[in-house]
């Protein structure tokens, strides 16, 4: 079930082992038949960890949304509240407990899960409303980094970025350095730690305390991990402003993967049959999961979209091939071995179906976009998709950043979303290091004019995150770090890459080339661009007790723990894994984050919410 | 050393200290939490574990076995400033029960034991300076949670002053404490601590923010009239002069137009009845409505689109686009056309539009415009490619054949015959041309 956990270098299963544990200990604590009552947030984030078969095991009997009125009637004598420690949430428990009622007879016993940490905020908060005392068991549960694939783990806390680069709020970051604790107590001490941030200079400090405090957590497990690198996510802001282009990364831009689930539209998933001509097409969305569990997927999902294709008609011919078989199996034993093999042959055949219509859904897109918005309804170039990407990419690669943009004026004139604007607008603040204030004041105008003047709440966000800046001393030092770090590349090759800046079809990503080059040849040899990118960068080393020391086996691969402070994309996970691929790169990766992002969630995470329009 | 002391002085003569209080149980769920504490005190037997020895709230209060009270200790002020009676300290209870409860737990360790998801006594830390140790203690952990805690302890029991002046030397904790204002909605302590900090620009934000709150349009309008004379950046305050100038007279047009439509005398409405009322609406959709549904009116009117783009000074290419999508939408083609016409001096007429005549044509053939209507536009198209892409598209046989006899490109001409009707005017043209080239 969780098979592709373990097929990675670290074998992660471990992990999840142990948030099963915890979770299953909890519920012991209470006794008897139990109702939980899911903040909705969460259940895609536990959904990795265990599914009801675990919860039915200890007598999980029901299921319920939180929401605000009377619990529906469930004759358990535990209801159990799994939230997040946010007040909003609180008072739709207040209301519940409230509503209960109380000549029911058995009583019903509260408890409250508290994930991933119990807040003495919001028990204040449920005392304020005098319904505290109604819960027994008050727990939390620490679910700091769940895994979501072989290499890949996520704290999946979705305002880590706005509550560090724009409330100062650093709550985030001590579960970072927890979860990293954790991950310790499991897979060994890590000898060496690097970091590029203000961020990542806290979760360092916060990581040496703990260890100096709890002695104890010293353990006498072999290293796993060789190193482990701590990236502020305010060092490349750019990143995540550009348009994925690998195959992951678009189904992610277009459709949005939520704890490794999608749900697509329907229509491509019909089932073929002949003489039904058309009619039932399904409704609901298609859901699918996306991981290495499936093997077309972990092949092509870290592919540029345009080398997707090839692979996909190679594959079909070959499937094809393999079911001609059939006609070519003469004897019992042929015959036996065929009929062994259909079953794999038949998982392999719908999932090439599956990705077959998902490439054609996002070759759709990609090529035609309409849009319709309020009282207008513009047709669109069926080059909008391109004409998006040329002008981001003459942004990352430098061309006229420093004067209003014909493209971004005309997206604010057909009202095409705020934030495919919000995303343009940031991209070519940060290509500049900040905008000359005759630009910044005209896109503001148009925009506030556009969309609404209360929005220039979310415009100050931004500028307080930085995203979106005035030049100041009027120097861009912006074409020195991308020469430097060589993060344009015009020779790209998509089919074939030799490069990480395949994943954007020329722009490298700035965190994996920091990575890349912190691997080989080491950060002495870009001091001068890393002092340019904000926050300290340092070094640390942990002291291994003798004899966990490691000795290397000639040819042997160092893993290195990359995390991501405030987020990561599937393009630089994908970039990471080319590095981890590549026969001479001597590493492999392991990627850690607070949050699965793309520009979209991003800058959505930024932005004011605003009341919802009135029509 | 002084200083300390004059602080401590402060502290014992201003701080609203608060204990429990007896009479906050009546509340109707008094007899549930009765059952609950049965249950809760029958655990306690039961269960053994030494973390629970120190069950004591976050406020202080124990809510252990030891000290069982007859009715739950509370202390609910920490969210508002009325209705709590206030007790001495030192009186709440005898001294030594007092001690029974309290160990003495260095304001290191009491962070480290929240951080633990403990619950701590925060009581004990008196003297300004404790408190103060207890929050950098806090501050240095990281953990926003115990932060916000040990927070909450300060602002109940430390004097404002104090409590801003104390913060603005704490960065971190300062963040949070306004974080936390910002949750709870405390509006008016965040905005005296911003002021304090001569955090302006800030407040005025922050004030701002609140009309996202208000439901009614006549308190919302006179809540952002309110908001001018905030001190906003100066690019700023433009934009909320504008925004308070667009709802007041968003008000206005709704009205009047209410009753026009109620009334049902008036063609455009009936014709094309309202779908959502426009008030809230940005500004560029205001103009949209106001091309649309007022077009004709004299600049004197607040709802006439002249007046609105000269009030808030809409671009020249903003506002064309805007009034030719809703002309289109009505289909008024000769308002289209005057919008595009300008007069020069001498008095002679010129089609120009701002925003490119691709554009034009886009929005027109998007309004299902008659070809005679569209071709008119794709001719004035300046780029040649562009002009025979879109012509061909639209079918504007005019133009692709009179672009092709410019270009003297007789090979496609040849080739556009076919797409052309067998017999027509067109056709016909074109055989004139190539016999002609």
């Amino acid at each position: 079930m969780a098979a592709h956990l373990s097929s990675g270098r670290v074998n992660l299963t471990a992990l999840r082992e142990a948030g099963r544990r915890e979770l299953r200990e909890f519920l012991d604590k209470c006794a008897g038949s139990k109702a939980i009552v899911w903040d909705e947030y969460l259940t895609g984030p536990f959904g990795l960890i265990a599914q009801y078969s675990l919860l039915k095991e200890h007598e999980v009997e029901k299921m319920f949304t939180l929401k605000p009125g009377r619990l529906p009637q469930a004759d358990v004598r535990n209801i159990i509240f799994f939230v997040r420690p946010r007040l909003e949430l609180m008072d739709i428990i207040t209301d519940n407990v409230r509503r209960e009622d109380r000549g029911r007879s058995p009583q019903r016993d509260f408890h409250i899960l508290f994930v991933p940490r119990r807040s003495l905020l919001c028990e204040q908060w449920l005392k304020e409303q005098g319904v505290l005392g109604s819960f027994i068991h008050r727990e939390q549960y620490s679910l700091d980094l769940i895994p979501f694939d072989g290499d890949l783990l996520s704290m999946e806390s979705e305002s880590a970025f706005k509550e560090c680069y724009l409330e100062n709020d650093q709550t985030s970051l001590y579960h970072a350095a927890k979860g990293l604790m954790t991950l310790q107590a499991l897979y060994g001490t890590i000898p060496q730690i690097f970091g590029k941030g203000d961020c990542a200079r806290h979760v360092a400090n916060m990581m040496i305390r703990m260890k100096r405090e709890f002695p104890g957590s010293q353990n006498s497990i072999f290293p796993v991990f060789d190193t482990l690198l701590l990236l502020d996510r305010n060092v490349d802001l750019l990143t995540p402003l550009a348009t994925q282009l690998t195959y992951e990364g678009l189904i992610d831009e277009i459709y949005g993967i939520q704890n490794t689930y999608v749900k697509l539209p329907p229509e491509k998933f019909a089932p073929k049959k002949q003489g039904e001509g058309g009619k039932d097409l399904p409704t609901e969305p298609k859901k699918l999961q996306l991981n290495s569990a499936e093997e077309l997927y972990a092949e092509i999902r870290d592919k540029n979209f345009n080398a997707v294709g090839s692979v996909l008609s190679k594959k079909a011919k070959i499937i094809s091939a393999a079911f001609e078989e059939r006609h070519h199996a003469k004897t019992v034993g042929e015959i036996k071995q065929f009929v062994s093999q259909l079953p794999h042959m038949q998982a392999a055949r719908s999932s090439l179906a599956n990705h077959t219509s998902i490439a054609e859904l996002i070759k759709d897109i990609t090529t035609v976009s309409c849009y319709c918005i309020g009282f207008y309804s513009f047709p669109t170039a069926s080059e909008d998709f391109f004409d998006n990407l040329t002008v981001e990419q003459e942004f990352m690669s430098g061309i006229d950043t420093d004067k209003v943009n014909n493209y971004i004026e005309d997206c604010i004139a057909q009202k095409h979303s705020l934030i495919k604007i919000l995303r343009l607008v940031c991209l070519q603040s940060v290509c500049n290091n900040g905008l000359k204030q005759k630009v910044l004041d005209h896109y503001k105008r148009e925009i506030l004019q556009t969309y609404g003047y209360e929005h220039i709440l979310t415009l100050n966000n931004l500028e307080k995150a930085g995203l979106l800046k005035l030049q100041t001393g009027g120097r861009n030092n912006y074409p020195t770090i991308r020469k430097t770090l060589r993060l344009w590349m015009d020779d790209v090759n998509e089919q074939n890459p030799n490069d990480i800046s395949y994943v954007y079809s020329g722009y490298a990503p700035l965190s994996v080339r920091l990575a890349q080059l912190l691997a080989r040849p080491g950060w002495r040899s870009i001091e001068e661009v890393l002092k340019m990118l904000p926050g300290p960068h340092f070094e640390e080393r942990q002291q291994l007790p003798t004899g966990l020391q490691k000795k290397r086996q000639h040819g042997e691969n160092r893993v290195t723990l990359v995390f991501f402070l405030g987020g990561v994309t599937y393009a630089e996970i994908a970039a990471l894994r080319f590095l981890s691929q590549m026969e001479d790169g001597g590493t492999e990766y392991v990627i850690a984050t607070t949050k699965l992002i793309n520009g979209t969630t991003w800058i959505k995470s930024l932005m004011e919410k605003l009341e919802p329009a009135p029509f | 050393m002084s200083r300390a002391r004059a602080d401590e002085e402060e502290y014992w003569h201003s701080s609203k200290f608060r204990a429990f209080t007896f009479d906050d149980e009546d509340d109707e769920l008094s007899q549930l939490k009765e059952s609950k504490r049965a249950v809760n005190s029958l655990r306690d037997i039961v269960d053994d574990d030494d973390d629970d020895l120190e069950k004591v709230s976050w406020s202080g209060e124990p809510v252990g076995r030891r000290n069982r009270l007859p009715s739950l200790p509370s202390l609910s002020d920490a969210f508002s400033d009325t209705g709590v009676k206030n007790y001495a300290p030192e009186l709440r209870r005898p001294k030594a029960e007092y001690k029974d409860y309290s160990n003495d737990w260095s304001p290191r360790d009491t962070v480290r034991r929240m951080q633990r998801g403990k619950v701590c006594s925060l009581e004990r830390f008196r003297s300004l300076q404790d408190k103060l140790v207890l929050l950098d203690e806090a501050v240095a952990g990281h953990d926003g949670n115990v932060i916000t805690a040990v927070l909450i302890f300060l602002k109940r029991t430390l004097r404002r002053e104090v409590l801003f002046r104390e913060l603005e030397v704490r960065q971190v904790a300062l963040c949070h404490l306004i974080h936390f204002l910002k949750e709870t909605g405390e509006q008016k302590l965040l905005l005296d601590l911003l002021r304090f900090l001569d955090r302006t620009e800030e407040v005025a934000l922050s004030q701002y923010r609140e009309h996202l709150n208000i439901q009614d349009v006549e308190k919302k309008r006179e809540f952002l009239k309110g908001c001018i004379g905030l001190p906003f950046s100066a690019e700023d305050i433009s934009h909320i002069q504008d925004h308070y100038t667009l709802l007041e007279r968003q008000i206005i047009i709704e009205a009047n137009d209410r009753h026009l439509a109620m009334a049902g005398q008036s063609e455009i409405f009936r014709k094309y009845p309202r779908k959502a009322s426009i008030l809230n609406m940005p500004l560029v959709t205001t103009l949209f409505y106001s091309c649309f549904y007022h077009y004709t009116e004299a600049e004197g009117t607040f709802s006439s689109p002249t007046n609105l783009k000269k009030t808030f000074k809409i671009p020249d290419k903003q506002y064309v686009l805007t009034a030719l999508a809703a002309r289109a939408k009505l289909r008024a083609w000769e308002d289209v056309d005057a919008l595009l016409t300008t007069k020069n001096w001498l008095g002679y007429t010129k089609k120009k539009a701002p925003i490119g005549f691709h554009r034009v044509v886009e929005i027109l053939q998007r309004n299902n415009a008659p070809v005679q209507v569209l071709q008119e536009y794709v001719r004035l198209v300046e780029d040649v490619e562009t002009r025979l892409n879109l012509a061909t598209k639209y079918k504007c046989h005019d133009v692709v054949i009179d672009t092709y006899r410019d270009l003297k490109d007789r090979i496609q001409l040849m080739a556009y015959k076919c797409k052309v009707e067998r017999g027509s005017a067109e056709e016909e043209k074109i055989n004139s041309l190539l016999s002609n080239m």
